[in-house]
């Protein structure tokens, strides 16, 4: 039994070290060129090349070591410990959840809610102007942006590829009507949701027989022709100058954040001038438009129409033979979706002060929908936590100066930040294929309330 | 109707004349004409690929037909020709409601929920379209309660009611077949269509499936199905058109169609000049 159990052993460290050689003459090969010589130019600006076999001697050996030490070592605890609690005969799933677990969602609340001061009074009044815009404001816009496309692609399974379009007629509707009326922020917010909404309905009859691939590719083209749009009216958007001194929100027009006015916020408390009390009125805005696009998020999907969003998903035809109305229901999908598109276009013109069409790329369409997936198609939480592990990484990301000491002072972080960003989302991807939170909440039950598996939900077919 | 034809008898739910739906070149129904009535079970048989699953999609709004009429006769004496309705409202407006050969349920919704959107257009209605549902009235909140209600009863016909709370996709196949069947009921339908019910099930389930069935007509809903097990066929329906190649070769009871040597010559392939024979061995009593 013994010599038995050392056969083995010795087994796995044979087969260790042989996996180890193998990855490293894998890294060896693939990194030959890519690390191994390294072109520059000389003084002469002539294109030159020279080798860096330290480097790509680090890249073997920790591919080597790390897949020697993943066969012999990790991968045989794992399988014991595994091994030993499947003895114990208790299934590892366990319905105690911690507290923070239990009560997540509050605590995330409650945390938000301090998030301004608590910035303030640990990075003071100009430190803290960083983490309330760059940090809470951005993330709070993608959440709600992949919150609204969540009801297009995650509820109803329609991919749509150009969601940005919404965000950018949203913030046009904002920015034109202010200027040429001098509508206030809060007459403007809903304006701009019920335009975008329009627009929606008319982006969804054209499609409304297109499915899958056909149906992403459309709503690309629209996402682009709106930006076209935008780009060439010059005589209405001014094109790529874009429209700058868009009006700030006000505090319901009792208070005013813009300075020299007699209702400066500032001014009537006694407080020291500092923009930072404008930012954090703004994130107390977008944090209630989020909320506002989660509780009805949450109210539509219990209703006959978040049902039938979801049966749409699920299965067409099948909807069809069960008389609803599937051109309506998808119509009412974009629709809503493109509503809250517009809300989060609507601030953020009004939080830049600026408006042009460079902000509405289609980059921004994949980042929102990558979020969407991340997270877990049709998962609130998820969709949150994966908007703040992505805007908020690729933000950390221009900070990572430690990067240097490991790089070497040429190292510029900014730069590789759309590379470790892409990487960190394949390693997501391949741990996690349904999104941080892969499983769904049914909307009614008769009994006990179980969350449904992500191997049954289906993607949609568009 | 200017052809006269359309004299429907009182207790004729469905009346299909001179169905024909060509595919390219293909003639998939041919002057296909036959009568379904209230209260009955209508089974239509034939052998693979004679156009009986054709004739499904062309009734429930899933193909529309090159030729024919389709005439459904609701209990309040109102008319619809079905070819006309757009697909949803063939369901909602004409209450024909159907099932699929490969079984077409949402999978990743659990079970109740499954029975809920069946209800739609229902609730739809109590929720003054989302908008009067989203403030909270209690107008919606009864309404959704008489729906859960409802799932509820055909959970317990289906014999589904453990299940109620797990995804549908996780179902065994003979308990899909019974949900793709409550769901279906949900809308309330006054003609159901059932697309093979019984393919893929075992004895026992078939005899389950048998006694539901029977359930739901003696409840007042007419039924049409396509099957495949004669056992099921034989057993529980009252009435049995026979398709093959796109064309009736026959029509009437159980028993009748049981004897038709133009239905055995279909069902064990002979030649057509062979049919006769088979006739005449069947008048002198020797098959």
């Amino acid at each position: 039994m013994a010599n038995g159990y050392q056969n083995v052993q010795e087994d796995v460290m044979a087969k260790a070290v042989k996996e180890g050689a193998i990855a490293g003459i894998i890294a060896f090969l693939m990194f030959l060129v890519f690390v191994g010589i390294e072109t520059y130019q000389d003084i002469n600006n002539q294109l030159v090349w020279r080798t860096r076999w330290g480097l790509l001697a680090v890249f073997v050996i920790v591919a080597a070591v790390g897949r020697f030490l993943t066969v012999g070592f990790i991968k045989p605890h794992l399988d014991k410990r595994k091994l030993a609690k499947a003895k114990t005969g208790i299934l590892e799933v366990s319905e105690e959840k911690s507290f923070f677990h239990k009560h997540f969602l509050k605590i995330a609340l409650v945390f938000l809610l301090c998030y301004p001061f608590l910035a303030m009074m640990i990075f003071g009044r100009q430190g803290s102007l960083k983490y309330v815009d760059n940090f809470g404001i951005q993330i709070l816009i993608y959440v709600m942006l992949a919150w609204g496309l969540n009801i297009v692609v995650g509820l109803a399974g329609l991919l749509d590829l150009g969601y940005v379009a919404f965000y950018a007629v949203g913030a046009y509707s904002y920015a034109l009507l202010s200027a040429h009326f001098g509508f206030s922020f809060w007459l403007l917010l809903p304006m701009a949701g019920i335009l975008a909404a329009l627009w929606g309905i008319i982006l969804g009859f054209p499609v409304l027989r297109l499915r899958g691939d056909y149906l992403a590719i459309v709503t690309l083209a629209f996402g682009e022709i709106i930006r076209l749009v935008l780009i060439n009216w010059t005589d209405v958007t001014r094109g790529t100058f874009g429209i700058s001194g868009i009006a700030k929100a006000t505090f319901f027009g009792i208070w005013s954040f813009d300075t020299g006015t007699a209702n400066n916020f500032a001014k009537v408390w006694g407080l020291p001038a500092s923009s930072v009390y404008y930012k954090m009125f703004l994130f107390y805005i977008i944090l209630a438009l989020c909320m506002l696009t989660a509780y009805v998020t949450i109210r539509l999907r219990r209703m006959p129409i978040g049902r039938a969003w979801e049966a749409l998903r699920e299965d067409e035809i099948a909807c069809r033979s069960l008389g609803i109305n599937t051109v309506a229901t998808k119509l009412t999908a974009f629709a809503t979706g493109a509503m809250f598109g517009g809300f989060a276009g609507s601030f953020f013109a009004a939080r830049q002060g600026f408006v042009s069409p460079e902000s509405f790329v289609f980059l921004e369409s994949a980042v929102i929908l990558a979020i969407v997936v991340l997270g877990g198609m049709g998962s609130l939480t998820g969709i949150a936590i994966a908007a703040v592990v992505m805007v908020g990484g690729t933000e950390l990301l221009r900070e990572m100066e430690f990067l240097k000491h490991v790089f070497g002072p040429d190292f510029t972080p900014e730069l590789y930040r759309m590379l470790l960003f892409g990487l960190a989302m394949i390693i997501v991807m391949l741990f996690k294929p349904r999104g941080f939170v892969g499983t769904r909440e049914p909307t009614a039950f008769l009994r006990t309330r179980k969350a449904v598996s992500g191997s049954f939900t289906k993607e949609g077919h568009g | 109707m200017a052809t006269g034809t359309n004299t429907m008898t009182k207790d004729t739910i469905l009346k299909v004349e001179h169905l024909s739906m060509k595919f390219g070149g293909l003639m998939a129904i041919n002057d296909f004409s036959f009568e379904a009535r209230r209260g009955e079970i209508t089974a239509l048989i034939g052998p693979n690929g004679a156009g009986k699953t054709t004739v499904f999609n062309c009734i429930t709004g899933f193909y529309k037909p090159t030729m024919g009429m389709l005439t459904l006769k609701r209990s309040n004496n109102k008319e619809f020709l079905l070819e006309r309705l757009r697909d949803f409202e063939i369901n909602k407006v004409a209450g024909v409601s159907r099932t699929f050969q490969n079984i077409r349920l949402f999978s990743g919704l659990t079970v109740l929920e499954n029975l809920l959107v069946a209800q739609h257009n229902v609730l739809m209605k109590a929720s003054g379209f989302t908008i009067l549902g989203l403030l909270g009235l209690p107008a919606y909140k009864n309404a959704a309660k008489a729906a859960i209600e409802k799932a509820e009863y055909w959970l317990e016909k289906a014999d589904l009611t453990d299940r109620a709370d797990d995804p549908a996709g996780d179902l065994s196949y003979g308990a899909q077949r019974r949900l793709e069947i409550a769901r279906a009921m949900c809308t309330e339908p006054e003609l159901l269509c059932l697309d093979e019910p019984a393919a893929g099930l075992n004895p026992k389930e078939s005899l389950t499936l048998n006694a539901l069935l029977r359930g739901i007509r003696d409840e007042g809903t007419s039924l049409l199905l396509i099957e495949h097990d004669m056992s099921v066929v034989m057993e529980i329906s009252d009435h049995v058109v026979v398709l093959e190649y796109g064309q009736k070769i026959s029509d009437g009871t159980p028993d009748h169609v049981k004897n038709d040597p133009k239905v055995i010559a279909a069902y064990l392939g002979v030649e057509d000049d062979e049919v006769e024979e088979i006739e005449e061995k069947l008048e002198e009593g020797t098959i």
